[in-house]
């Protein structure tokens, strides 16, 4: 371990721009933009000075700690507010930072008719430096810090525009929802302090080796909840769909290449617990499996072009799931495809902005359509970013997306064969959506409102979208050529560097496979829509039916949670009012009785006072008298 | 003489003084009357005191006479201030302190 002096500024620059933007307020508009993006550079190239430095050391000496000051001192119990930069934790910083920047840039055009574009800045800094708190903490204590602060940013920016009281539930929406998966932490956090005496992730780790594997299976279990809340998967999934009420550069930064994966991150950090819980790790994997079908299927009925796109973040995050869900071989992996989705995710949600931004604000791709044709940035941009995410070689998924597959193919047995078909037919069902997508908006006739005249996006918007359109035809090469993400994780993950001899399919079958399910998706996509009908046609199939209402997940949580927990508070209320008010009021009305009737003794007579006083000395002399006696 | 006579005298007067501070109106008399209960009680001191050889009982009466002294002043100020202000000295018409 290498001590660093720096690490703190990734934090302190962000917090403190955030800080001043917002107290400044309106003194601030004309150039709060400016400098929030500025901060956000220079905490990119902090971040890549960092990278080079530990590039610079090696072993054991990669790892940089910090230690800022002294949080909670009681007793045993000692928690540092102290940073640690590991080859983990540096993938995020340059992901968040180097994403963040590029968005922030975005940002400048897409908000700049917003009178509140200095607030959203303000946002997006506090977002950044609670991201990297969360990425950079060493003990869980300090991740739950940043993973609380991620879940206000996102709060605020969800609902930045709250004077639409939709917009405003979606961000009560999302904060519940993420509360249910906080609530798994907070207790997972507990049950490590009972069983370990530390939070820290080194002391975490070298407890669970020896503790019981029902403890490791609960802490598993309670993180996997924490990480379903915060990357939307299944069952807390329904949040993510809603949040997408925010301006899009926030759907491309929170909602789609950072702070959703932050479950992933969790899980991937608390490896040292789910390989010693298969309990746990076979959670894992289901809920990945069952989120990326989930999501996809979601994800094939949606006409709002960022919710198909949300539903395809949650499907995506459910493969990262399922890998990490598959023991040490499946965390590089997990981080590969993190790392290139969310190069060819959020490259895709600006590429949405940017169509929004020439049509009015418009998000049904029902009314779209031949957009390329004014669009010739966007729509080859938003194409790479779609040849990315199908997994067609040699683009950045096809690095990152196969590997899940073969790792899930390669897990064996019934398991392998159930966990390499969901990924498989997610794969299909993606190439499916994503090529509706394509066809919708970018193809086709023009299906436009008569009052949209789109128009090229401005620089500042379609640089961010290049350069991340770059990414997503790049990443997955460089990250996967000599296997350079693999070993540069290993450290940390602990990878064994087995070897998958006996399989009973090469991993080029495998890949071979996935293109031709990709190529049934993207060829039933293209027959299907053709023709495309400007109002969503009503007479579909019953599934066509769930998907476009989410699977009936919402409904499933206001009946089974919503309205039974509405009818308790209201029992409740009730029972407060009736029995503990009734006590008291029972209570008051007895004193007030007996109290009106003792005071008519009180009649101001002062001789009546005397005999009262004559007569009960005569009784207590009486009484006296009888006891001696 | 018998020592208990002057029992039965200190209990007749302090009867004859609660009596009257019960059934007076004037309040005058009503607070000789108490006066007379202190006192009844100062005797009931003094023959103790002579009973059982020591002293204390008689230091015990110059208290009392002490006390009461302090207590005439400030009753009759009180007294007085009520009967100018009422035109009235029964106390049974002082009665506001009442509910």
């Amino acid at each position: 371990m290498t001590t660093s002096t720096s690490l703190v500024y990734l934090i302190a620059l962000p917090l403190f721009s955030a800080g001043l933007l917002l107290l400044l307020g309106r003194i601030a508009d004309k150039w709060g933009h400016i400098f929030a993006t500025l901060v956000s550079a220079s905490v990119f190239v902090i971040g890549v000075m960092e990278f080079f430095a530990m590039q610079g050391r090696e072993g054991e000496a990669r790892a940089a700690t910090q230690k800022v000051f002294e949080w909670i001192s009681v007793g045993t119990f000692q928690v540092d507010a102290s940073l640690l930069l590991d080859q983990l934790s540096i993938c995020f910083v340059l992901l968040i930072s180097g994403v963040g920047t590029l968005i922030h840039i975005y940002s400048i055009a897409y908000m700049s008719h917003d009178r509140d574009r200095r607030r959203f800045f303000a946002y997006l800094n506090l977002f950044i430096a609670a991201m990297l708190l969360l990425v950079l903490g060493d003990s869980y204590l300090n991740l739950y810090v940043g993973w609380e602060g991620v879940g206000l940013a996102s709060y605020l920016l969800i609902g930045f525009w709250n004077q639409k009281p939709a917009y405003a539930t979606a961000a009560k929406k999302a904060f519940v929802a993420n509360r249910v998966g906080d609530v798994g932490l907070s207790l997972a956090i507990m049950i490590a302090f009972t069983q370990f005496g530390t939070v820290t992730f080194a002391g975490v780790k070298e407890g669970a080796s020896g503790a019981s594997a029902g403890a490791l299976t609960a802490i598993g279990a309670m993180l996997l909840l924490a990480a379903a809340g915060k990357s939307a998967q299944f069952p807390l999934q329904s949040w993510l769909g809603d949040a997408m009420a925010g301006p899009t550069p926030v759907s491309a930064l929170i909602h789609a290449a950072t702070m959703v994966t932050a479950g992933v991150y969790l899980i991937t950090r608390s490896n040292f617990i789910f390989d010693a819980s298969p309990t746990a790790q076979l959670m894992v994997v289901i809920v990945g499996a069952i989120t990326l079908l989930f999501g996809a299927l979601i994800g094939t009925a949606k006409d709002d072009i960022k919710k198909a796109l949300a539903a395809s973040t949650m499907s995506q995050i459910g493969y990262m799931i399922l890998a990490t869900g598959l023991g040490p071989v499946g965390y590089a992996f997990a981080i590969m495809h993190l790392i290139t989705h969310g190069f060819f995710k959020a490259g895709m949600f600006l590429g949405a902005g940017s169509v929004m931004h020439g049509m009015n604000d418009e998000v049904n791709m029902r009314r779209y359509g031949a957009i390329r044709k004014v669009m010739p940035i966007t729509a080859a941009t938003f194409g790479l970013g779609y040849l990315a995410i199908l997994g067609v070689p040699p683009f950045a998924g096809f690095y990152s997306k196969d590997k899940i597959i073969e790792t899930a193919f390669y897990a064996g047995g019934v398991e392998g064969i159930l966990l390499g078909g969901a990924t498989l037919l997610g794969a299909g069902i993606t190439a499916f959506y994503m090529t509706r997508v394509m066809v919708l908006t970018f193809a086709g006739t023009k299906r436009w409102d008569e009052n949209a005249h789109p128009h090229e996006s401005p620089f500042l918007m379609w640089a961010p979208m290049a350069v991340l359109a770059v990414g997503s035809v790049a990443s997955g090469f460089l990250l996967n050529s000599g296997n350079a993400l693999v070993n540069w994780l290993e450290p940390v993950v602990n990878e064994s560097h087995e070897h998958h001899s006996e399989h009973f399919l090469p991993p080029l079958a495998i890949s071979a496979m996935a293109l031709v399910v990709v190529a049934i998706g993207v060829a039933f996509a293209i027959l299907k829509y053709r023709t495309v009908p400007v109002v969503a046609p009503e007479n579909v199939t019953g599934f066509t039916k769930a998907a476009r209402k989410d699977l009936y997940q919402d409904s499933f949580n206001e009946a089974v949670f919503m309205r039974p927990g509405q009818k308790l508070t209201a029992g409740l209320v009730k029972t407060d009012y009736k029995v503990i008010d009734g006590l008291v009021r029972v209570v008051g009305w007895v004193i007030q009785i007996s109290a009106s009737s003792i005071r008519n003794i009180q009649s101001g007579y002062v001789r009546s006072y005397a005999l009262i006083m004559v007569l009960g000395v005569l009784a207590l002399v009486a009484a006296v008298w009888m006891v001696t006696l | 003489m018998d020592i208990a006579n002057y029992i039965y005298l200190s209990a007749l007067l302090f009867t004859i003084g609660a009596i009257g501070v019960v059934v007076r109106r004037n309040a005058i008399v009503v607070f000789m009357c108490v006066e007379l209960m202190l006192n009844a009680a100062n005797l009931a001191f003094v023959t103790f005191s002579r009973v059982h050889g020591n002293l204390s009982g008689q230091v015990a009466s110059f208290f009392t006479m002490v006390v009461a002294a302090c207590e005439v002043v400030v009753g009759l100020a009180i007294i007085v201030t009520i009967y100018r202000s009422r035109r009235s000295a029964s106390v049974d018409d002082a009665s506001l302190l009442k509910r």
